[in-house]
């Protein structure tokens, strides 16, 4: 089983979100964070206080995947977030040991359907 | 007995709930522009004062700063707990309308000037600090100097200098014991790398209310609903609005984009400047003050402020002592006898001797406020400390000082 966690635009979601289904994949969790990368971000300026490469808004969106479904959730969520633009994102995959669903007491991969 | 006018009594009533609004409309500007550790600690600071300037005011504030006069300096204590203050018009004031509702409408001005301080020393100093030095400050600074300008004897009012709505002694006052507060205090820690502005839609909602609340503060100075109180509205409504369209055009054409928290503290800036001279401007004076003011403001708060170092938390120097300042010499140029009869012409009218005066009069009330407020805090500080420990500065005031948080993360 694999982790997926993708850092994307925020007005992305929508498309990544759509690709995802298209895959089959239904564990999703999404949530706003703030991130940069090589870029830095945009200075943000307050009367005399200046930010100089502050922060971005981003979303982060994590999927459990099968061994088996690990590149078509990936692809997918690539798909959905590309625009070819600086400040796409990334997507991290992470061994993940096990998954358990809390109200059967299912655990592996059958918890992850 | 003087003739109460109900027309005069009805906009004197709507005026001070117009005025007593700018109180939660300042904590919502500056409540904005704080982390978000202390947006309650602010809120606190100016409703609380609510409460504790009315108090005063009733009990001695009042009858200090309007009372019977002794040697032009202050008023005494023969209206404490409003003595003799009743519904009968006192015709040395205001003759249209009773004599209470004036003391009230002077007790949101009370509850109002020490709220403007707050910006200077935001996000640092204790609670009970705050309430301690609040409370001398209104009794020894405003009190006296509201009595200079506005009372019955006062010797600025005798000497001819203009002050329409209280340019000198609401900005002037508490820009300059912004300054001593920012330089008693120190910086915060961390300054000038600390975050940025929590919640400008805050700020904004609250720069909305201080621009609706300050046609009390203003075209209410004219104590009467008549043709002064609607030339001193048009004053108002143009200098904010010149002075939010400078300040954003200057931050534009020096390579920058114009910003939202400049636009609206451009506005401030305008109505600040142009307190002082709203009964007394024409509406084209009142665009040039604006504009100024606009202009000097966005030099003091962008530009000096960061050269000098001192840490004016959310500009209550820079926007309210420069700007109320720029104010009083401006009306010095712009005033004319065209639009009040009962005040004075500026050099623009013919008439350099009024610039003198409004120049005494400023340098006068900002030294002995910034003298005074200087002393109280560290009078305040040797009783009870000014700032929280670091510790609790970093945590923030809100948790620390209210046990709250404006903000739950889940719930």
């Amino acid at each position: 089983m694999k982790y997926i966690i993708a850092i994307i635009q925020p007005d992305r979601l929508d498309e990544v979100m759509a690709a995802l289904e298209e895959e089959e994949v239904n564990l999703i969790t999404v949530s706003d964070v703030m991130g940069r990368g090589r870029q830095k971000g945009v200075a943000e300026v307050y009367r005399s206080h200046v930010e100089k490469g502050g922060l971005l808004h981003k979303i982060k969106v994590e999927v459990a995947v099968s061994n088996n479904n690990v590149w078509q959730a990936v692809d997918a969520i690539a798909r959905g977030a590309r625009t070819g633009h600086i400040g796409d994102g990334k997507v991290f995959v992470l061994e993940m040991e096990e998954c358990l669903r809390i109200r059967t007491g299912e655990t592996g991969v059958s918890a992850l359907a | 007995m003087a003739e109460i006018d109900t027309g005069d009594t009805a906009w004197m009533i709507v005026s001070t709930a117009l005025v007593m609004l700018m109180t939660p409309g300042l904590a919502f500007f500056y409540g904005g522009l704080v982390r978000r550790k202390n947006v309650l600690s602010i809120m606190m600071q100016c409703f609380v004062l609510l409460g504790v300037m009315s108090i005063q005011w009733v009990f001695f504030g009042y009858s200090l700063a309007f009372g019977p006069d002794h040697g032009g300096f202050i008023g005494d204590f023969s209206w404490a707990a409003l003595i003799g203050v009743g519904a009968e018009p006192n015709a040395d004031y205001a003759a249209t309308i009773p004599h209470t509702l004036f003391m009230v409408f002077q007790m949101m001005f009370a509850v109002l000037t020490p709220a403007l301080i707050i910006g200077a020393f935001a996000e640092r100093m204790k609670f009970s600090a705050f309430v301690l030095f609040s409370v001398l400050w209104a009794t020894i600074v405003y009190d006296p100097v509201a009595h200079w300008v506005w009372g019955v004897g006062g010797w600025l009012r005798d000497l001819g200098a203009l002050d329409f709505a209280g340019g000198t002694v609401v900005h002037i006052n508490a820009g300059m014991a912004a300054l001593a507060a920012a330089l008693v205090l120190g910086k915060r820690k961390g300054y000038p790398d600390t975050s940025p502005p929590h919640n400008l839609p805050f700020a904004i909602l609250g720069a909305a209310l201080l621009w609706f609340g300050w046609f009390g503060f203003n075209a209410g100075s004219a104590l009467g609903a008549n043709g002064l109180s609607v030339s001193a509205f048009v004053a108002t409504q143009l200098g904010a609005a010149a002075a939010a369209v400078a300040w954003a055009a200057v931050e534009w054409i020096k390579g920058r984009r114009p910003t939202a928290l400049g636009t609206i503290s451009g506005a401030v800036a305008g109505l600040v400047a142009v307190t002082p001279a709203a009964g007394f401007v024409t509406p084209l004076g009142a665009l040039g003050i604006g504009a100024l003011a606009g202009l000097v403001c966005y030099l003091a708060v962008v530009v000096v402020k960061g050269r000098l170092g001192y840490d004016d938390s959310l500009d209550a120097f820079g926007v309210h002592g420069i700007g109320g300042m720029l104010g009083a010499l401006l009306t010095g140029f712009w005033a004319t006898t065209v639009i009040n009869p009962a005040g004075a012409d500026g050099v623009f009218h013919g008439n350099g001797k009024l610039l003198l005066w409004q120049f005494v009069a400023l340098v006068v009330c900002a030294a002995y406020s910034f003298i005074l407020s200087y002393g109280l805090l560290k009078l305040v500080d040797k009783v009870v400390g000014l700032r929280v420990s670091e510790e609790n500065e970093g945590i923030g005031l809100d948790l620390t000082q209210h046990s709250e948080s404006a903000y739950t993360l889940v719930g």
